[in-house]
């Protein structure tokens, strides 16, 4: 068997990652197994967590629907995310927030702040009125139910889910957007402050 | 700038004779700008132009230097005296360090992320250390507005760091649980607890003379006082462990024989090569530690590690040196010092 990611050089490394029940495989040559760090797995030394941040996303619906959108701040797509471990700008994570949230799960266990609020933020929470009434004039704007947004939230990202599955893309981008006025809608109600 | 003995790391503190040094870090990044592996030169300028002028008005004096015009020898020196990450001492050109005069204080600017504000103290004094970071972040975000989120907190490059963007870390010295086989048990214990514990200069690097850091992993879903806390409390129990270890070995009459032929070999040596000082100035401080050796202060011990370090010796020296040559400056320094 040739190496999965060169294509030039026999597998010799063989790894079998199994996170939440999907099962992925890689059959990468010395060299290749290298470059991600593999051959110092169980070393524990000059290995990051950071290397396998890109294996973290390694579903295929996935990628092809990062494709299709950028970051507005800067311009990167998720795949690039995906594929150097690094975010490209604080933007990144507004614009891809439901595909890096499950990473970020796994890396930290939870999903949600419970530290230190910078004023400069508690301030921003307190005041956008100008962005809520633009944002209002947006066509799709969903009717929110105030009581319910996280509920409604979760079920509008299973619904993603479905799609991505689906290959359903034009449908994902309607979802996303309707997702993210809904986030902004409960940060804007200061339903994200310190718990 | 550098009145030799008024550097935080020349002191000893609390809980000295495990804990040679308490370290707060918070990552944190401004919006309207890409994370540090997406700027361009113009736009690392701005950020260092923009966190120099946040800290202007704060009143305390620091000294800024530009990465990209420091010698290899100078940024590996930095690092050395754990002011710097080695990953920034590679950094160069558009990265800049700020640095109080004590040295108590470091900016990296341009690093993984676009700020990293470190405070160090010495000995246990993590309270103390996180109370000063917190005002500087404070005092900072009202010019600069940090990247934050409500749901994932502080807004960073690599996601492992997002939320409180803090990393608190005790550098640890512990040789007897090192003698004893525990550092491997030690580590998977910590990482349970979110936790990990790492060599000398962190990620990635080897443990030298029993000196290990031990920081909090994750730092989203928990807040800086709970982290601090578990740390804490975490660090009471390995401080506790270690000290029953050393009283267990001093018992053996070798323990003395051990601390003193070390004294010995530092103080007649002719050459000394890193490991080796590292292996013999452990058994030294863990000797003062343990009132075997009475007339040598902790401090002169931890000063010396710092100051023995290769890039740290050549910058003392003015100049570059081959191994061989920094062996026998080393073994020199050593000796005077000691005498």
């Amino acid at each position: 068997m040739m190496c999965q990611n060169c294509g030039k050089n026999p597998a010799t490394t063989h790894v079998k990652r199994t996170i939440n029940g999907k099962t992925a495989e890689w059959h990468l040559c010395a060299e290749c197994a290298a470059k991600q760090g593999l051959e110092n797995m169980f070393g524990g030394l000059g290995f990051e967590l950071g290397d396998f941040w890109g294996s973290l996303f390694a579903e295929p619906a996935t990628r092809e629907m990062a494709d299709t959108l950028r970051c507005p701040g800067c311009g990167r797509r998720f795949h690039d995310i995906a594929q150097s471990g690094k975010v490209g700008c604080a933007q990144c994570y507004t614009t891809f927030y439901d595909r890096l949230l499950p990473s970020v799960q796994r890396i930290h266990g939870k999903t949600r702040h419970t530290g230190k609020v910078p004023l400069s933020a508690s301030l921003k929470t307190e005041q956008p009125a100008e962005e809520v009434s633009a944002k209002k004039q947006a066509p799709e704007a969903p009717a929110l139910s105030p009581e319910a947004p996280d509920r409604e939230l979760s079920q509008l990202r299973k619904q993603l889910d479905q799609c991505i599955q689906l290959q359903q893309y034009e449908q994902c981008a309607v979802l996303r957007d309707q997702i993210r006025e809904l986030e902004k809608g409960t940060e804007e109600k200061g339903e994200g402050s310190c718990e | 700038m550098n009145k030799p003995n008024d550097k935080w790391y020349r002191l000893s503190g609390v809980e000295g004779d495990v804990v040679i040094s308490t370290r707060v870090r918070l990552a944190r990044n401004l919006t309207g700008v890409p994370f540090p592996a997406a700027m361009n030169p113009e736009q690392k300028q701005s950020v260092v132009e923009a966190v120099c002028a946040a800290l202007r008005p704060l009143g305390e004096p620091f000294q800024l230097a530009d990465m990209g015009k420091l010698s290899p020898r100078d940024s590996l020196s930095l690092v050395e005296r754990h002011l710097i990450s080695p990953e920034f001492a590679r950094s160069g050109a558009g990265s800049a360090l700020l640095l109080t005069e004590d040295e108590g204080i470091a900016l990296m600017v341009n690093e993984e992320d676009h700020l990293r504000l470190q405070v160090m103290r010495p000995g246990l004094d993590l309270d103390g250390a996180y109370e000063q970071a917190d005002r500087l972040d404070s005092a900072l975000d009202e010019k600069l507005h940090f990247a934050f989120d409500q749901r994932l907190g502080y807004l960073t490059q690599c996601p492992t760091n997002l939320g409180t963007g803090m990393r608190a870390s005790l550098m640890l010295h512990l040789p007897a649980l090192q003698e004893r086989g525990a550092i491997q048990q030690l580590a998977v214990t910590v990482s349970k607890l979110g936790l990990t514990i790492r060599g000398m200069y962190g990620e990635g690097t080897k443990p030298q003379g029993a000196i290990y850091q031990l920081s909090n992993q994750v730092t989203l879903g928990i807040s800086e006082r709970e982290a601090i806390d578990n740390l804490k409390g975490i660090a009471a129990q390995i401080i506790r462990e270690e000290r029953a270890g050393r009283e267990q070995w001093q018992k053996n009459p070798h323990f003395e024989d051990m601390v003193w032929r070390s004294l010995g070999l530092l103080r007649t040596a002719r050459l000394l090569t890193g490991d080796e000082f590292m292996a013999l100035v452990s058994n030294l401080r863990l000797g003062i530690a343990m009132g075997v050796i009475p007339d040598i202060p902790l401090e002169t011990a931890g000063t010396l590690i710092n100051d023995v370090q290769p890039a740290t010796l050549m910058v003392a020296a003015g100049r570059d040196m081959e191994p061989a040559e920094r062996d026998a400056l080393r073994a020199r320094t050593v000796r005077e010092r000691l005498a």
